[in-house]
């Protein structure tokens, strides 16, 4: 049964960071939101999981949270931004897809070498864990940095807060409290973001950030 | 109620006027609520502290507060050595609030120095009390910061604003030293108590590191050559209580943070760490006094001469640590009782000189001395206690100033029994560096008290001067009083350092109140000893015999004839002495090396009858070697990191991400 437990979830955390993975090279706008909510998907999978053999129920709420929120409402609303503002479109290209899964592995890479050597002594489900929570985390930061359209840097964004809770929830003994806030942030985040989208296109009629750039009057 | 609950609910109650004042600030009559509140607490916190140091001081008192760091709480201790400042500081503060409730009815923005005067106050109490690195450290920012909004106070005059900035710069830099210091101190274990850091006994070199750090962080509060750039420009910026609170008050605060960390918290000495403060304090001595020398604005030549007499208190402290390294301890209580009686008569003098420089810029709103003059005929009884001021500060006996260093020269004479090669060829040449510092002093107080009180008026404004009010009056009053009993007496005060001494160096001086007839014997009765009431009676019997028998023995009737009238019928005022020609003969012996001091003569062309013009220019060499070069490099590197301000928000989010992988490649290939 031990092996078996770690097994799944050693799983589930390994296939969030293949996920993150996915959104690295989706170029279409809908097609990285419905990799994202798949992304989410796989999130409250791997903290339902974790709930079940910490024996820890309130982690159940926050896989309900992570499934609700972020695998429908946040995939849904921002489908509904993305339609309203015409740019289903629009192709990203900032750094072509192979640079960026290499730089991804890298991270990966950094990740494990870094989280397994600080935590030598912690449990090895909570080791794997970490390393692979910071690996997202790390995959997202990437995202967002590769990323010129606003939509998809918010996406970034959610994805590294998906890297947060899975740490958050491999972590035994760590407060409900905490994810709500957590979830939260990420829902006001993106309502903050989305007025800020519908700012700037009625100020400029596009959501590329370059133009705001262009705006501020600098060179790219 | 224990002593130190009492001087904390004192630093309570001044940080809650500070609040009222505030509040009330609006009302008129906020300036002598403040100024009286201030008065009260301080001259209570001073008693308290007196009653301490000549009580029970052996035995230290202590007190946590639930405040601070979470896991130490703040600490709070009075011993012997804090007692002292204590007193010394919170004598300082009632001087001035008692000054302020005259002075402060002048004040046009009352707004921009009634809040910050009492917190001012509160912090300066609160750094000699703490007993932690985080409480020290924080108090010692409340207090550089409330003194920096002090200095801001006049923000709209010339060159103020600029002070501020040097200033807050400065202080900034003194902390972060003092902060690496403590950082030292405390250890890989991080305790911050220091009850802990007296415990641990640090390596050799990781003591003379944070000797030198203390060295800066304290030196470039006080003044210390070549941290002393900003003490001239901030010091005389503030209203004159102020500055003779950071004058006379602040720079004992951070003689304070010196002693307690070199001589308390970093255990046994070694023979050089005194040879180092020893050259420094002589330079600063020296450096100071010819500054000095060199300015005509009052109450900057008193700040120069504050720097003057913090290289003898420096110089004193290097003796004491040379002694006790060598385990002198008798000659190391000498040195530290000169030492600290030098800051406690600097304390008084100072602060007397500046509110007399107050006292002359309310009667007459000028500092350059070159428009005053004549003043004792209108200010009789300011001129009076300048004088008293002058001439302690000069080291003239009767006076104070003339104990502590006499005492200081008795502990460099003492210096031959030293067995290092270095101290000994140091320490003389240190001692006629100070004999040159002290005679120069001299000089600078004749000219300043010369050109500014007497002769006549080189101003209208001068010429219509009158006497300040009362509480001025009687601030001054007071601390020339003290000056002279603390002359005449100095054995009580030496005595009352005793157990200063005792805690610090673990000796003291032999007991000066049994010595007859109130003498004092610093070593031994066949070496030397020195009687104040004696000189004092002998000074005054001369001078009354010599003014006996000039009257009996010349004409009484006064006579009033032409002055001066040898070929200039019209003797105008300017025929006198102005201050910058009284410093001439100086300035062409030391300036010219020291100042780059270079005079030239304009002529006019022939058949012009405008005037020839004497033009005098001066160059800090401190100044140009050290500061502007920073300043560029600073202002360069600033002008480069600018453009960070200007990037796209990818740009910016790729900072963070870069910098982030990059500390996690740091900490994976970390062996």
């Amino acid at each position: 049964m031990e092996g078996l437990v770690f097994d799944i979830a050693h799983l589930l955390a390994g296939s969030l960071v293949l996920v993150s993975f996915m959104m690295l090279y989706q170029d279409r706008l809908y097609s990285l939101l419905n990799v994202f909510a798949f992304h989410a998907v796989v999130l409250s999978l791997s903290v339902a999981w974790q709930a079940y053999i910490q024996d820890a129920p309130h982690l159940y709420v926050t896989a309900v949270i992570a499934l609700i929120f972020k695998a429908i409402i946040i995939p849904l609303s921002l489908h509904r931004i993305i339609a309203r503002l015409g740019i289903h479109r629009e192709i990203e290209t900032v750094v072509g897809v192979g640079p960026t899964m290499l730089a991804g592995m890298g991270l990966v890479a950094l990740s494990l070498v870094v989280m397994l050597r600080a935590t030598a002594e912690a449990d090895p489900l909570a080791r794997e864990d970490l390393a692979f929570a910071l690996s997202v985390l790390l995959l997202g930061l990437l995202m967002m940095v590769t990323r010129r359209n606003a939509v998809s840097q918010v996406v970034g964004f959610m994805s590294l807060e998906n890297g947060l809770i899975l740490a958050a929830a491999g972590a035994k003994g760590m407060p409900l409290v905490v994810e709500i806030s957590v979830a939260f942030s990420v829902l006001i985040a993106f309502i903050v973001i989305g007025i800020f989208l519908f700012r700037i296109r009625e100020r400029f009629d596009t959501v590329d950030v370059q133009t705001l750039d262009r705006f501020r009057g600098e060179k790219r | 109620m224990p002593t130190i609950n009492a001087l904390l609910f004192c630093v309570a109650a001044l940080l809650a006027t500070s609040m009222i004042a505030v509040a009330l600030i609006r009302w008129k009559g906020a300036t002598q609520l403040t100024y009286g509140a201030t008065l009260l607490l301080t001259a209570t916190a001073a008693a308290l502290a007196a009653g301490r140091l000549f009580g029970d001081a052996a035995t230290p008192l202590t007190v946590t507060l639930p405040l601070g760091l979470p896991w130490l709480g703040a600490l709070f201790r009075l011993d012997a050595l804090s007692a002292f400042f204590l007193l010394v500081i919170n004598l300082g503060a009632a001087a001035a609030s008692l000054y302020g409730l005259g002075y402060g009815r002048h004040e046009h923005a009352p707004h921009r120095v009634l809040p910050f005067f009492p917190a001012f106050l509160a912090g300066m109490n609160l750094v000699i009390l703490a007993d932690d690195a985080f409480c020290f450290l924080l108090s010692w920012e409340f207090m550089s910061l409330a003194s920096w909004a002090l200095v801001m106070a006049h923000h709209r005059i010339d060159d103020n604003a600029r002070a501020g900035y040097v200033y807050i710069i400065m202080a900034s830099f003194g902390t972060m030293a003092l902060l690496l210091a403590f950082g030292l101190l405390a250890g890989p274990d991080g305790d911050y108590a220091f009850a802990a850091m007296r415990e641990a006994a640090p390596a050799p070199w990781l003591a003379a590191l944070v000797l030198i750090l203390a060295l800066l962080g304290a030196g470039s509060k006080a003044g210390l050559v070549p941290l002393h750039a900003w003490l001239p420009l901030a010091h005389p910026a503030a209203p004159s209580h102020v500055s003779a609170l950071m004058s006379g008050v602040m720079t004992k605060v951070a003689i304070y943070g010196f002693i307690r960390i070199t001589f308390d918290l970093l255990g046994t000495p070694a023979w050089w760490w005194g040879v180092i403060v020893l050259i420094i304090g002589g330079v600063t001595a020296v450096l100071g006094v010819l500054y000095a020398l060199m300015q005509n604005d009052l109450k900057r030549i008193l700040a120069y001469s504050t720097i003057e007499n913090i290289g003898f208190i420096f110089v004193g402290l290097g003796l004491a640590l040379a002694f006790a390294a060598n385990n002198m301890a008798g000659a190391a209580a000498l040195a530290l009782t000169a030492a600290l009686f030098h800051v406690f008569n600097h304390t008084l003098f100072k602060s007397l000189l500046f509110f007399g420089a107050g006292a002359v810029l309310t009667a007459t709103g000028e500092r350059d001395m070159e428009k005053l003059g004549g003043l004792i005929h209108r200010m009789p009884m300011t001129a009076l206690f300048v004088l008293v001021g002058c001439v302690a500060i000069s080291a003239l006996p009767p006076f104070n100033g003339f104990v502590s260093e006499w005492l200081t020269l008795q502990a460099i004479l003492l210096s031959l029994g030293l067995p290092q090669w270095g101290l000994k060829i140091a320490v003389p040449a240190i001692g006629g560096l100070l004999a040159l510092a002290a005679t120069l002093a001299a000089a600078c107080f004749v000219r300043l008290y010369g050109i500014a009180f007497l002769g006549r008026p080189r101003s209208a404004v001068a010429a219509n001067a009158t006497d300040v009010d009362l509480w001025s009056r009687a601030s001054m009053g007071v601390f020339a009083a003290l000056c002279l009993v603390a002359g005449i007496l100095p054995g009580f005060v030496i005595d009352g350092l005793a157990p200063v001494t005792q805690y610090m160096v673990g000796a003291h001086m032999p007991a000066q109140a049994s010595v007859p007839w109130l003498s004092i014997v610093p070593i031994a009765e066949s070496r030397s000893s020195y009687n104040g009431i004696l000189v004092f009676i002998f000074i005054t019997f001369s001078a009354l015999l010599a003014v006996a028998v000039i009257h009996r023995l010349a004409s009484r009737a006064v006579r009033r004839a032409p002055a001066w009238d040898c070929g200039f019928p019209d003797a105008s005022p300017a025929l006198q002495y102005t201050a910058s020609g009284f410093g001439q003969p100086l300035r062409r012996v030391f300036g010219a090396m020291i100042f780059h001091a270079r005079e030239e003569v304009e002529m006019p062309p022939p058949g012009d009858t405008s005037p020839a013009r004497l033009q005098v220019s001066l160059r800090d060499v401190i100044w140009d070697a050290l500061y502007a070069p920073l300043a560029n490099l600073v202002l360069f590197l600033a002008g480069h990191l600018n453009r960070l301000q200007f990037l796209t928000i990818r740009r910016y989010l790729g900072l963070v991400f870069f910098s982030l992988v990059s500390l996690l490649v740091v900490l994976a290939l970390w062996p």
